[in-house]
């Protein structure tokens, strides 16, 4: 049958460039290279007119290909080994392409590849991007359909365009409609969620000031209501209770350690938060939570974790009181560990706490002793803190470098009020956000990690306290940018200057935002409230199912009649008016034959209407002199629509 | 026992359109619509892609998945669209000798003020036939059909259909013409000479009618033409076929006569008379035909020629 042009290989070797060009960001480069390689080595054959490599070259170059992606990749089947792997053999295929057959299976591997770059990528730019690659696939198409590739390429991209744009109600009725099921359906490779980053489940110096120079978004909060205080916005993750020296790790959940009792007072804050996926199950809630999402549960000292570790965007609401009293008794296994530390280390430290018990009158002034340390002694809150000995870390900290990051003061607090008797534990979370005015929502980065301690007290149960806050109490109030040194490295957007950069980013974390919640998160949960909220009732999936398929065929119906409609056939004001002298010769019952022209009926209308000869005539003949010998000009059409109108028999 | 059960043609329980004192037209009672196999593989990779949006939860890939679910339900009505409501009419048709095809011109028209693009027509078993039509325009299409046998050959039935625009669905439609095809009878190829001119009893004059003597120039080859007076060193030369002429021929009138051919067979004998037409036509004699039924008074002209072949074409040997 029909075998593609040249013109259709141009087309081909574009569309699958685009699709590439959305993996060459996470393919290996020599992959990407190779890809390139092969559709200007196909590119080049087809211009030359030369034959198409033979199976014994094309098998070696597969095999060692794949070798190649086993040992970058470390196998064949993670995510990035499979996406590699994919994108190579399209392009080892493309060296056998020759007829109808092939260009349509490289053409439908192309729509395969194209989705796959969904697993690395789903922003904004990315799903604006891929209309370029699947136009020119569809475009690709309409260029095979037809026998000997004479179509323009501005039709053909017209016509692709046409058709994805016509495809554009049934997609977003199947979007919007069609039932999602809530995935997996089976395992996803491991490597599929690498790239996340969060909160760590231990703590030791260096891995918070780490975090803290990403600009990635961690979550975003919508209030029902004002936003907070900013020294209210503590997000509670991981609790830290075990210290080796300098480390600081969570509790064994498995410890049976009764839920701390919780009273509050006031008011619960209500909010919900969009969390981005960091492959881990702690789900960050304002301290200190009160309702929990639904599907989540609580850890005995106030983590809130999900069941499965966070892998996509998630969505969930609850509250939280800033006014409370956790634990109010201590039993003695919780005491046992949040007094832990290692007799023999850090001599000067404990030296220095045990002195402080002694003096102190209430645990209170030993928390104040320590504070103040912090506050007057030089203390300094840098990203960039000095190594710290390995033998007794919280010392060297203490007594000489003092330059440290949130994670040194809590750490190195958290110490010394063990040291002096007080138990005590490490809160890791995120503090503080930044309010975007448009769409009124708090952005927390990952730049925004933190860390901070909380002491028990006899009576108040466990009372927060942020040493941090003491060194540098713009960190708490006006958040981490303000609160560095210039010299110190933030990422660009968490900082203050350059206030229309800003702006444009705020504008477009808003669109990122509604994308998010819109596109991205539209799950089962969001399907089912947006029908709800339409109908006004509770729906089933039947309903589901019948409201998709009634929509599919309303739009599919509308789209036929505007395709398959006859299109009216153009009557220009001459014909119009001609027309209408017909219908009124009609009406005395004269009526114009088909076969008969204009001169032709004129003559029999004179004959049968002699009184109205010099009418007819007229009319005939300017019609035949505008219609015929194109002299039509608004003045004459004018006089012509004068002769008719005023015509009568 | 081994029964083998062979089952009809399930093509040919669907309608065809017919002209009916007008062109036919291929409204939308007439259009099949199924897809390609490339339409069922779209179908599967779609699947494919929905059910890993599924596993790895990809908006995104939702998006794409129904979208291209979109795209391919607009392409199966541009394809529609393509094909429906072409009129089809019939052309003269030229007659031809049994053996060479005859070529029907059809003419297909678009009403719809629509450009067509990739419109296929093809007679059953014949290969296809390509052409793009712009917004009420025409286009005429020469289709095939073998001939074997003398006579008149009815039109078959015409499948026109197009993938146009993506190759994922066929669309067809069939037509039956109301047309046919005058089939002259092959030429016997012996070479057996033209009989002599009763009228003047000179045999052999033109028995030798080898004995060209007066070469009076070139004509193109026509079909029919005997290989003898064909310029075999001009063909050889790649400047194509050429028929010597010669004069000093055709003075006088031939009659050829059904009972000079020799043999039983009556299709040999209307072969034999074929031949002896054409190249006393060739020759630009004058010739008469003098059939069991019916005589045709000798004459020189074209219509003459065409009216002694169409008469043996349609000789009725019962």
């Amino acid at each position: 049958m029909n075998r593609p042009t040249m013109l259709d290989l141009r087309w081909l070797l574009l569309s699958l460039t685009l699709v590439m060009a959305l993996h060459v960001s996470h393919l290996a480069s020599w992959v990407s290279a190779l890809i390139v390689a092969f559709g200007a080595w196909r590119y080049y054959i087809a211009a030359k007119r030369w034959e198409l490599p033979s199976l014994w070259i094309l098998l070696p170059i597969t095999l060692l290909g794949s070798l190649g992606i086993m040992i970058t990749y470390h196998g064949l089947f993670g995510r990035d080994a499979s996406v590699a792997l994919l994108a190579l053999m399209l392009a080892l295929k493309l060296m056998e392409t020759r007829d109808l057959r092939d260009y349509m299976l490289l053409v439908f591997a192309g729509f395969f590849l194209t989705i796959t770059a969904f697993l690395f990528n789903q922003s904004i730019v990315v799903g604006a991007f891929i209309v370029l690659p699947t136009v020119g696939l569809i475009g690709t198409l309409v260029g095979v359909s037809h026998p000997n590739g004479s179509l323009s390429w501005r039709f053909q991209s017209k016509l692709a365009g046409l058709l994805l744009a016509q495809g554009i109600p049934v997609m977003l009725a199947l979007f919007f409609l069609f039932p999602r099921i809530p995935g997996p359906l089976w395992g996803v490779p491991q490597d599929a969620y690498r790239s996340m980053s969060g909160l760590s489940d231990h703590m030791e110096p260096g891995n918070i000031s780490q975090l803290t120079l990403s600009g990635a978004t961690a979550f975003r909060v919508q209030f029902n209501g004002a936003v907070p205080a900013s020294n209210h916005l503590y997000w509670r993750g991981p609790v830290l209770w075990h210290f080796d020296g300098r480390a600081w790790r969570m509790s064994s959940q498995r410890l049976g350690i009764a839920r701390e009792s919780l009273s509050t007072v006031g008011a619960p804050t209500l909010y919900s938060v969009t969390l981005e996926p960091h492959n881990r199950n702690w789900l960050l809630m304002l301290d200190i939570p009160t309702t929990l999402p639904t599907e989540a549960v609580l850890s005995h000292d106030m983590q809130v974790l999900s069941r499965e570790p966070v892998r996509t965007r998630i969505r969930y609401e609850g509250s939280s009181h800033f006014e409370y009293k956790l634990a109010t008794t201590l039993s003695d296994r919780e005491r046992e560990l949040a007094l832990q530390i290692n007799d023999d280390e850090n001599p000067k430290s404990q030296a220095l706490a045990k002195e402080w018990a002694r003096t102190a009158k209430s645990p209170d002034e030993i928390i104040q002793n320590a504070l103040t340390m912090f506050r007057q002694q030089n203390f300094a809150y840098t990203l960039s803190p000095p190594l710290l000995s390995q033998q007794n870390p919280i010392d060297d900290f203490l007594f000489n470098s003092k330059r440290g990051f949130c994670e040194h003061y809590a750490s190195s607090f958290t110490y010394l009020m063990r040291a002096a008797g007080l138990p005590a534990r490490v809160v890791t979370g995120y503090q503080g956000g930044e309010v975007n005015p448009v769409g009124n929502y708090l952005i927390v980065r990952q730049s925004d990690a933190h860390a901070w301690s909380e002491v028990w007290l006899t009576g108040r149960g466990w009372v927060r306290v942020d040493p941090t806050a003491a060194v540098s109490p713009l960190r708490i109030e006006s958040g981490i940018e303000s609160a560095l040194p210039q010299s110190d490295v933030t990422p660009l957007l968490a900082r203050k200057d350059y206030p229309f950069l800003r702006k444009l980013y705020l504008n477009w974390d808003a669109m990122n935002n509604g994308w998010n919640q819109w596109v991205l998160g539209y799950d089962q949960q969001r399907q089912m409230d947006l029908l709800s909220r339409l109908t006004g009732s509770d729906l089933t999936w039947q309903d589901m199912v019948i409201a998709l398929m009634v929509t599919v065929a309303l739009f599919g119906l509308v789209i036929s009649y505007f395709l398959l409609r006859d299109k009216r056939l153009k009557i220009d004001p001459l014909q119009r008016l001609y027309i209408e002298f017909l219908r009124k010769l009609e009406r005395s019952g004269l009526k114009r034959q088909s076969h008969e022209g204009p001169q032709d009926f004129g003559k029999r209308a004179v004959q049968r209407l002699p009184a109205q000869a010099s009418a007819i005539q007229q009319i005939t003949e300017a019609y035949a002199r505008l219609r015929y010998r194109s002299e039509a000009s608004s003045q004459a059409l004018g006089n012509f629509k004068h002769l008719v109108r005023t015509f009568r028999i | 026992m081994a029964t083998t059960l062979k089952l009809p043609d399930w093509k040919q329980w669907l309608r065809t359109a017919r002209p009916d004192n007008a062109p036919a037209v291929l409204s939308r009672r007439h259009i099949y619509i199924l897809p390609t196999r490339y339409g069922l593989l779209y179908g599967v990779v779609l699947i494919g892609m929905l059910v890993g949006s599924i596993n790895y939860t990809l908006s995104l890939g939702f998006v794409m998945t129904f979208l291209l679910a979109g795209v391919g339900n607009t392409a199966m009505l541009h394809a529609w669209r393509n094909l429906a409501y072409l009129t089809v009419e019939s052309r003269r048709i030229e007659p031809v000798f049994a053996g060479e095809d005859a070529v029907f011109e059809v003419v297909v028209t678009d009403t719809k003020q629509r450009p067509r693009y990739a419109i296929t027509a093809h007679f059953d078993g014949q290969p296809l036939v390509y052409t793009d039509i712009q917004a009420l325009g025409q286009s005429i299409l020469k289709l095939s059909l073998p001939t074997r046998k003398r006579g008149w050959l009815k039109a078959g039935r015409i499948t026109f259909s197009t993938e146009f625009p993506l190759v994922l669905f066929h669309v067809w439609s069939y037509v039956q013409l109301d047309c046919r095809c005058l089939v002259y009878p092959h030429p016997a190829i012996n070479q057996l000479p033209v009989p002599p001119s009763p009228d003047e009893g000179r045999a052999g004059k033109l028995a030798s009618a080898s004995g060209d003597d007066d070469f009076s120039g070139h004509r193109s080859y026509q079909f029919g033409d005997s290989p003898r007076r064909v310029d075999w060193k001009a063909s050889s030369r790649e400047q194509g076929m050429f028929t010597k002429q010669f004069q000093g021929e055709a003075q006088n009138s031939l009659w050829l006569d059904w009972s000079l051919t020799p043999g039983v067979d009556a299709e040999q004998r209307i072969r034999q008379l074929t031949r002896w037409v054409v190249d006393a036509h060739t020759n630009r004699q004058s010739y008469g035909l003098r059939l069991p039924s019916q005589e045709l008074a000798p004459n020189t002209s074209e219509a003459h020629y065409r009216l002694c072949l169409q008469t043996l074409a349609l000789l009725d040997m019962k």
